[in-house]
Order: structure tokens, then sequence, then C-alpha cells
């Protein structure tokens, strides 16, 4: 009878006089938005964002600049120049697609695999190598393992290690900024993996309890370090668990740049006008380095031509638990980079010139920027001491006052020229 | 006799406040004060927090101030490290220190940790309190002290009052800092009144991190503790006092950074030390103050080896009997002080 509803204050819905056990993937999996099919071409005309050529071509060069710069990274590491590297192979399209769609002063919480974000914002590939060599450019001032950029001109949080503990800390900044300023949104990054850990549950329910101007967007990339995602969830995948904590949220070709940029684009301008938080898990995987193996390069000059396979970190190998079958599939198939080019191509905008021309310049760019950072000294030892605090303590002055005596008596015995002074 | 009277109402000078209400008046004041400082916890809020310190505040400041969180420290933490990182000043409620652990990555690997690494472009102006140590009856998960770890790390500062004035002016002052403030109180003294001065009434009394405070002079041992073993040292102190044995009692207040100067001196002075504190003694608070003391130049002037009386090493027990012989009581104290002087 109407009147005959449940009263219970955790829930409102109707009765059911059925027993029947709601199925986890009873809708099939939900479905993958894209724009493009693998060979560029729009499927739905009215879904074509319509980015003007420079915008694309933007998009394009940071994808490729990208990937020129992880395998000369990448390579440094293997040949002991750095001590670790992550690249962003195959994964470039849900960095530029949602950059794209974000305001300039969008705030950015990134994992480890954003570079691509922090790029098409504009920092310099001077300032990258910096980072991963630890040396006296750096901004970071050589405290953290490489990749760990960080850059607050640009409102990209330094990057922490520890997995996930983001989350909530995007939904507290997103809070904050809420209360500041209502033109801006959070936009925060993890991958499928990481959403495993405590801290997403908490950050993904606060959000809407809070009601946050914030956008979670997801990188599923096939893999955690080995752990493949059959492994990691049973449920269908991180998209659906949105809609447990109140998000709205959807799934998208994360491949796709156009697909990513739309729901970017839609989420965060919601996001702001209506202060709650939209989830975005972009399906993608983690690729090889060339978007095709024709097309790879050597790395730098000297070291063997070969492929680098994705591995999750150069302290992995995913040999051990990928087929070269696998990897291969997505290089040729289904790659971020070489969709947009057969998209732009099929404009005009781009063809084998552009093509050459760009491989060259952007080549020669990383390399100079390389060169440059190879050169350059590490940061000088006092500043060991500094940014504990906000302010130096007296304990860590003496300290470092000690430490100055000590160099100027016996500084011949260190390395001292290699360190800024 | 009218005139007598008449001239005997002068404007109060102490008067008697409990801890309870000397941190909820610090949580107003700053409330007021600066409107980037929130507060936010499970319970805050509606509930007037789980021991009432914030008792009244959610219905003078609103929602926007005061929040009630979901049961997640790990989730709060984190929000209120995002929060501290952009813009606000956020003000974090663990019902108890031991649910911290919970959320003790985002305590140090992000509050602790951020400055550094970001290399001082990130600061991260926020407070974690709640009540830390022994309480009556709670047991082990709910009784562990925190001061030895949280002392531990660099990038955090870490605070234990005692009285209702340092409950006060240190919670002031760790909502003013810049830096991260873990400010461990205690539940025990919550509902104990303290005399507060007519200074430390005004809504501008700050008491200095990083400073100790002698709350009784002596000359023959130096007493250090921190939270409530300072009161159960003035009261060793008292009973010592009747045998002709002077102690001098000093207050921490702040564990990290700690004023060691102050123990220094007063070591130089008496030449005898105890440390006395309510946590485990391996790597704990004493073991720091005796550590620090050998590396410095009171070392010189002690006639006997350093002292610490701790809480028993063992997860603490519900029993009463066995709960009141697992902390430091004021015959332990006198024991130690008389084992320090060979008396």
């Amino acid at each position: 009878s109407p009147e005959e509803r449940p009263q219970f204050p955790g829930a409102s819905a109707e009765f059911a006089e059925r027993l029947e056990f709601i199925q986890p993937n009873v809708l099939a999996g939900i479905p993958v938005y894209r724009v493009m099919d693998r060979q560029g071409h729009v499927l739905r005309p009215s879904e074509d964002p319509q980015l003007p050529k420079e915008q694309v071509l933007k998009l394009y060069k940071t994808m490729t600049l990208l990937n020129t710069m992880d395998r000369i990274l990448y390579e440094s590491q293997r040949q002991g120049r750095i001590s670790f590297y992550m690249t962003n192979y195959g994964e470039e399209g849900t960095h530029v697609g949602s950059a794209a769609a974000l305001d300039a002063s969008d705030l950015v919480f990134g994992q480890y695999r954003e570079a691509g974000v922090l790029l098409y914002r504009g920092y310099p590939l001077e300032l990258f190598m910096a980072q991963c060599y630890g040396n006296a450019s750096d901004p970071g001032k050589g405290r953290q393992m490489p990749v760990h950029y960080g850059c607050p001109e640009r409102h990209f949080v330094t990057i922490s290690s520890p997995l996930a503990t983001q989350i909530p800390q995007a939904v507290g900044a997103a809070y904050a900024i809420k209360r500041a300023d209502a033109s801006r949104a959070v936009v925060c990054y993890f991958g499928e993996g990481a959403a495993s850990e405590g801290d997403a549950h908490a950050g993904f329910n606060f959000a809407a309890t809070l009601e946050c101007p914030i956008v979670f967007f997801c990188r599923n990339n096939g893999y955690a370090i080995s752990t493949p995602t059959s492994e990691q969830y049973r449920g269908d995948g991180i998209a659906a668990r949105g809609p447990g904590y109140g998000l709205l949220s959807i799934r998208v070709d994360g491949n796709d740049v156009f697909a990513v940029y739309n729901a970017t684009r839609e989420a965060r301008r919601r996001a702001v006008a209506e202060n709650q938080p939209f989830l975005i898990e972009a399906m993608t995987y983690r690729c090889a380095a060339g978007n095709s193996p024709r097309e790879c390069g050597p790395g730098t000059p000297g070291s063997p031509q070969k492929t680098p396979i994705g591995h999750h970190s150069t302290s992995d190998d995913s040999s051990a638990y990928r087929s070269v079958d696998e990897v291969n599939y997505w290089d040729k198939q289904d790659h971020p980079i070489s969709r947009l080019r057969h998209y732009m191509a099929n404009r005009g905008w781009w063809g084998e010139e552009e093509e050459k021309g760009w491989r060259k310049s952007s080549r020669k760019m990383v390399l100079e920027a390389f060169e440059q950072a190879e050169r350059e000294p590490k940061p000088p030892p006092h500043l060991l001491f500094s940014d504990v605090y906000l302010e130096m303590p007296p304990r860590l002055r003496r300290q470092r006052a000690e430490l100055e005596r000590h160099l100027e008596t016996y500084g011949e015995h260190y390395p001292l020229q290699q360190f800024q002074k | 006799l009218q005139q007598r009277r008449g001239l005997r109402l002068s404007s109060p000078a102490a008067i008697q406040v409990t801890v309870r209400d000397a941190l909820n008046q610090a949580l107003d004041e700053e409330l007021e004060r600066d409107e980037r400082v929130f507060l936010l916890g499970e319970e805050v809020a509606q509930y007037d927090g789980a021991y009432k310190i914030s008792r009244g505040l959610w219905k003078k400041y609103g929602d926007k101030r005061v929040i009630d969180t979901p049961i997640s420290e790990m989730g709060f933490a984190g929000i209120a490290v995002g929060a501290a990182m952009v813009w606000l000043r956020p003000v974090c409620e663990f019902m108890t220190f031991n649910f911290s652990m919970q959320a003790i990555d985002q305590v140090i690997n992000s509050a602790a940790k951020t400055c550094y690494m970001s290399a001082g472009s990130i600061a991260v102006p926020i407070v974690f309190r709640g009540p830390n140590g022994a309480s009556a009856g709670v047991a082990a998960q709910h009784s562990q002290c925190f001061a030895a770890w949280y002392g531990h790390c660099p990038g955090l500062k870490v605070v234990s009052p005692w009285s209702a004035e340092d409950a006060k002016g240190l919670l002031k002052a760790s909502i003013r800092d810049d830096n991260p403030v873990v400010v461990l109180e205690s539940e025990l003294l919550y509902g104990v009144p303290f005399e507060m001065s007519e200074q430390a009434q005004s809504k501008e009394f700050v008491i200095p991190i990083g400073k100790a405070k002698i709350e009784r002079q002596g000359t023959h041992v130096t007493l250090v503790a921190h939270s409530r073993p300072v009161g159960h040292c003035l009261e060793a102190a008292a009973v010592l006092s009747k045998e002709g044995v002077e102690c001098e009692v000093i207050n921490l207040r702040t564990i990290r950074p700690m004023d060691i100067e102050t123990v220094e001196a007063s070591v130089v002075k008496t030449n005898h030390l105890v440390t006395v504190e309510g946590g485990w003694p391996q790597f704990g608070v004493g073991a720091e103050v005796c550590a620090r003391i050998m590396e410095g130049p009171a070392f010189n002037y002690l006639d006997a080896p350093a002292v610490r009386v701790t809480g028993a090493d063992v997860p603490m027990p519900y029993a009463k009997i066995l709960e009141d012989n697992c902390i430091p009581q004021v015959k332990d104290i006198v024991f130690a002080v008389k084992k320090a002087l060979n008396i």
C-alpha cells in the first residue's frame, strides 16, 4: 500500500517482497565512452569537441615530447645515471586529454604517472630532468626520488610516494577551495591499484558528504606492478564503485584524447557549478615505448636499439608477467598517440614531413635538456638542514654551522666539486 | 566596615578553570580570531565532542567551522592535511591518539615530511589533538602514550600540556604555528581544575612551543615530567620535602623541540636526575632526556646515574588493581628519588 514505505534513516527505498541479491556486474559492465575509433575517425560528429588546430597539435606534441623524454630518462636509469624512473608509455592520452580540459589554476594531485599534465601546463624539460638528477636547478632541492615533481606556480602538488594518500588530501583541498574560490576545481589522479587503499574509500565517501568540487580521475591500465585487475578487484572496475559513494561516474576510453577531454570538461564544469564530486575511470594500458615497434628510435647514443617494454618502473621487469604478444597488441592496435595522429592526418593537419621534422626537433630539445642536467652540480650541502620546519630550529642551525666548520677544515676529503657552493 | 568591603571588591585575579574549559576557550578564541581555523573529527559538532572539549562551538560557528566526519581517521586526517596544504588551518581531533595509528601515514609521511620533501613550497599548518596515554579502565587499545612515537619525527612539533594554562596557551600557540603540531592531551586531566592567572585568561595568552617550565624550585634532585605525571611529581615533592629533600620539578610542556637547556641548568644545580612519564620505557621520553644530558655539559655535574620512572612495559591491563600498578604513582617517584640520592 502507498503509505507503507520504509522509514529507516539509513536508506530511502521501496520494500521488496522477493528475495533477490543484486549481481555485481548487473549492467554487464559500465560501457566505455569513446569519440574516435582506433583509426582516428570521429564516430558521432556531435561528440567531436572540435578543438582548434593549435590545441590539437599541442596535445600531440605534448604526448610525443613526453614519450621522447621518457625514453631518454629510462635509458639513463638503465645506464646508472639516475637512480629510478617511471615511464608514461601508453597513458599519455589520459594526461593531455584531461589537462586540456582543466583551467590552468585547477589544483592537481597526482600519483606518479601524470607527468604529461605538468608538461601540458608548460613545465620545462630542464626542470623535469633537474628533479630526476636531483641537481642544483631542482626546485625540489634534490629531496626526492625521480619523477616526484611539484610546481606550485602551475598548481601541481608535489608527488608523494605512498599510494592513494593524495585522495583524501585532494578532497580536503577541494573543501578549502570551495570556501575560498568558487571557480576552481581539484583533480585527483590515481591508478586502479591505488583505488584499493583505504584512503581511496575514505576520500570518495568524504568528497560526497562534504560536497566538494573535485574530479577523481582513475587511470586503469590493467596492472598494478604485476597484479592484474582480475586479482585487484572482482567488481566492475572503479567506475562502478562511484555510485556506491554518491559520485556521478563514467568510464571512458583513456586512449582516446577527445573522450578523455569531453568527460573531464563536463565533470569539471559540473563539479564546480554544483559542488559535487565526479569519478572518471579512464581505461588504458601500460605500454611499450613507441607507438609501433618499427617507429622506435634508439635511446641515448651508444645504447642498443630496442623497444623498452612499459614496466611499472625501472625496478620492474614486466616480461615476468606479461606476454610480448599482449604488449605488442596495445602498441600496434590501440595507442593514444597514433590514434590522434590518424585524426590529424585525416584533417590534413599532419603528415610525414611534419612527423619527421617534429621527431628531430623534439629529440634535440630533450637531448639538450638532458645534457645540461648531466653537467649541473648537485645542490649545496647546507640545504640538508632547511625546510624540516618552516623556520630552522636552533638545533639544526647549530648542526649546519658544525658542518660548515667541518668542511672548512676537511673539505678536501669530500667531492665538493660535485656540489654547488 | 562598608568602606572596607568596598575596597575588597577589586577585579578577580586568578580563577579556577578545568583543563576541558581551558581547551574549549582556546578553540573558541582561535576560531573567532582566524576564519581559516576549523575543527574536524568524530562527534565534535552536534555531540559537543566525545569528551565535550568542543562544547558549544558548533552552535556558535556552524557547519563550516566545526565538522562531524565519517568514521575514518585516515580519511579525515588526509582531508585535513589537504585542506592545510591549500589555505585552511585545520584542528584535527582524534578521539584518542590510539586511533591516530590508523591515520599515522597521513600525520608522518604527509603532514610532517611535506615541507621538507617539497623543498619548502608546501606548508601544512595543521594541529592534531586529542587525549593521549592512560585513562581509567579502558585497557590496552585505548591507553597507549604516543609522546615517543610522534616526538621521534622531524617535521612535527609535539606538545604535552599539564595544567589548564598549559592547555590553553599551548593549544593556541599550536593553532597559530605554521608547522604541523601534535597536541597530546590527557583525558584524566580534562575535569581537573587549575588556577588560571589573569594573564592566562586573556585572548592573547600564548605559551611558546619549545620552552619548559619549572613548576617547583628545588636543590637536591631534578624531576622531569610531562602531562599528568607532573602533578604526581609535585605530590612526591611535597612528601619528600617533609623528609628534607627538596625536588625541582620541571614540566617539559613540549616534547619536540625539547627544552633540554632548562633541564641541564637544573641538573647542574641539583646533580641528580629522575625522569617520569606514563609511556613505556623503551625508546621513551625519559630515554631521550637521559641521552641528551649525557651528550651535554650537565653530564659532568651528575653525582649518580639518572633514574627513569615509566609506565610498566606491558599493554595496559583492564583490572583496576593491575592498571593502577602499571602507571607511575607518587610512591614510585619517591622511591626513584631516594634511589638516585642513595638514601
